[in-house]
């Protein structure tokens, strides 16, 4: 599989915040990450995409010391993870899939002992405490977690790993499982905290609009490997600035075969009853699709034109969509 | 849901994260777990009812058969010290640890600076204060039913309660391996099975010269023989070589576990 790596690819003049070279993790025969290649530079917004099981967490696992790469380098604020840990863990904020709280503590509690876990000082807890309000409930700050709804544990599991304000903040599927308005409360603090402080934030999500709103690069990863790279843009570029999408009853291949006959089409892609055109010009397009496939004999149930997503190009990756588990 | 203003610090100085040392970090582990102790009475109040309850039980059916067959024995002193480790035997802070594994909160301690051996110890400090907490309504109900530390007075009496903790600090290495190496609470829970062997295989009903030969042989192997015995000793004075032999047993039984406990701490670290 071909990895495509884009524009925007860091310079040596701006600090690296993240980088890995060949990193690999098997659980026995299983490979979860392979060969991974990255760098991330300081002050970004980088972006995992990919479906569940593509590995993301696994990656952010071992980049944040959680587990130990199998084989291959990486480091992390210019720590080396596996050597120099600690130092890694001075420097980074991670928020897991799963919100880890204690739900017999209370908000405030869990914020403190966060707090002291960095060695923070009682003045210094307080005063952070207050900073982050904007994340938090603050009413609800002395309840105990286990009465707080899904978005206020994601929200308050956000503020713990702020507390130290950490250099580069790992976010795993931050948003996954959020109403529509706890999503965008987190993402408009995710767009302040790499706006006001600068600071590097390497997310995952199986959300092509989430990866599209927020990341400056985005990495695309399937069944372990690293398969494309660049900004949101450029990797919709490579497929094109519209799509032509056919639902068909018939046989998808025969379709498929129409579609790529006419005049301006680049890709054609086949998921289950879907073909899928890329085209410069989908308004140009989509009549001589349609009529191709009309003198094919091929019953179409819908057509329709949009401009390229993030999932067109994951499909035309790795020839699968990205299946959104809740 | 506050305003969305930014997140910017407001001290002109940002606060940056720094290593705490080992101490600091393992009191702020033991901090956690002593807080969340009264939040877990639904653990710790049935395991403080079964030793009441067995101390006035066996009192009751054996005292008159034990001072038959043993001229001299305070039936109700020996059998303190049983209470005393019933309580403290097996129970920890094991099962919130698994709790803690199968949250994803121990993944959130293990991303952060503290010390690795911070982790368990820090839960440590906290079973030993409750252990010694534990001990005082044993103490009490002892006190009720006539049992006295005229020989040693109060300081023997601090001694009874520190063995008791002793043994029960050593032992929590047993259910805190398990835990690290499973993350599964009802292997955690069947960890409680070890206490069965070290409680009945020795003198806790009965001293040795009234057992049948085979139970008497065994109970010298039996390191809470040792413990219980020397807890016992405090009843009748200051026995050099009982407290001694009790240290001994309990610093070996705390070798074994907790090395097992903290074997399993770095494999849970490693494996990741």
């Amino acid at each position: 599989m071909r990895i495509s790596r884009l524009s925007l690819v860091p310079s040596s003049a701006v600090p690296t915040a993240i980088s890995a070279q060949g990193l690999r993790r098997t659980y026995g025969d299983v490979v979860a990450v392979d060969s991974l290649d990255l760098e991330v530079v300081a002050g970004e917004i980088y972006g995992f995409l990919g479906p569940n099981g593509a590995g993301k967490s696994t990656a952010v696992r071992m980049l944040c010391t959680l587990a130990s790469a199998t084989a291959g380098t990486a480091s992390v604020a210019g720590y080396d993870v596996a050597t120099e840990g600690e130092k890694v863990r001075l420097s980074i904020g991670v928020a897991l899939q799963d919100a880890a709280l204690d739900g017999k503590l209370t908000g405030r509690e869990t914020l403190t002992l966060q707090g002291r876990y960095y060695g923070l000082e009682r003045g210094s807890i307080a005063a952070r405490i207050e900073e982050l309000a904007p994340l938090l409930e603050m009413d609800a700050i002395d309840r105990r977690v286990s009465t707080y709804s899904g978005g206020m544990k994601r929200r308050l599991d956000l503020a713990a790993a702020l507390m130290h304000n950490p250099e580069v903040l790992f976010l795993d599927e931050p948003t996954t499982g959020l109403d529509p308005i706890s999503r965008a409360v987190v993402w408009e603090q995710i767009r302040r905290l790499n706006r006001d402080l600068g600071m590097t934030i390497f997310l995952t999500t199986q959300y092509l609009e989430e990866a599209d709103a927020l990341t400056h690069r985005v990495g695309i990863l399937n069944e372990g490997r690293l398969v494309a790279e660049g900004t949101p843009d450029e990797l919709k570029r490579t497929v094109g600035s519209d799509v032509v999408v056919a639902r068909v009853a018939g046989d998808t291949e025969v379709a498929a075969a129409a579609i790529g006959q006419v005049p301006g089409i680049s890709h054609v892609e086949v998921y289950g009853n879907e073909v899928s055109a890329a085209t410069g010009d989908g308004a140009s397009a989509i009549s001589p699709v349609a009529v191709s496939l009309a003198a094919a004999g091929v019953e179409v149930t819908d057509l329709s034109i949009h401009p390229t997503t993030l999932d067109d190009v994951f499909l035309e990756l790795t020839g699968a969509r990205i299946e959104v588990e809740e | 849901m506050s305003s969305a203003a930014g997140l910017r610090p407001a001290s002109a100085e940002v606060v940056r994260a720094r290593p705490s040392g080992f101490f600091k970090d393992m009191v702020s582990v033991s901090n956690r777990a002593l807080r969340l102790l009264p939040r877990d009475l639904e653990a710790i109040i049935p395991a403080l009812l079964v030793p009441l309850f067995f101390l006035v039980v066996t009192i009751g059916a054996i005292q008159n058969l034990a001072d038959q067959a043993v001229s001299g024995l305070d039936y109700k002193a020996f059998q303190l010290p049983v209470a005393i480790m019933t309580a403290v035997t097996g129970m920890s802070r094991a099962n919130s640890l698994v709790i803690d594994i199968s949250d994803g909160y121990f993944d959130r301690l293990l991303m952060t600076p503290i010390n690795r051996y911070a982790l368990l110890l820090g839960l440590m400090v906290a079973d030993f204060t409750l252990f010694m907490v534990m001990a005082v309504p044993v103490i009490a109900l002892g006190f009720a039913i006539g049992v006295s530390f005229g020989a040693t007075g109060v300081l023997g009496l601090l001694v009874f309660v520190l063995f008791g903790a002793l043994w029960g600090l050593a032992y929590t290495g047993f259910p805190y391996a398990i835990a690290l190496r499973t993350g599964n609470p009802a292997a955690v829970n069947s960890s409680f099975l070890l206490f069965f062997p070290f409680m009945f295989l020795t003198t806790a009903w009965v001293e040795r010269e009234v057992m049948t030969d085979w139970l008497a042989a065994i109970t010298w192997f039996n390191p809470m023989t040792y413990a219980l015995e020397g807890m016992r000793s405090l009843f009748a004075g200051w026995r050099g070589w009982a407290l001694g032999r009790a240290l001994l047993a309990i610093g070996a039984v705390g070798l074994v576990a907790q090395t097992l406990a903290f074997r399993s701490l770095r494999g849970r670290v490693r494996r990741g």
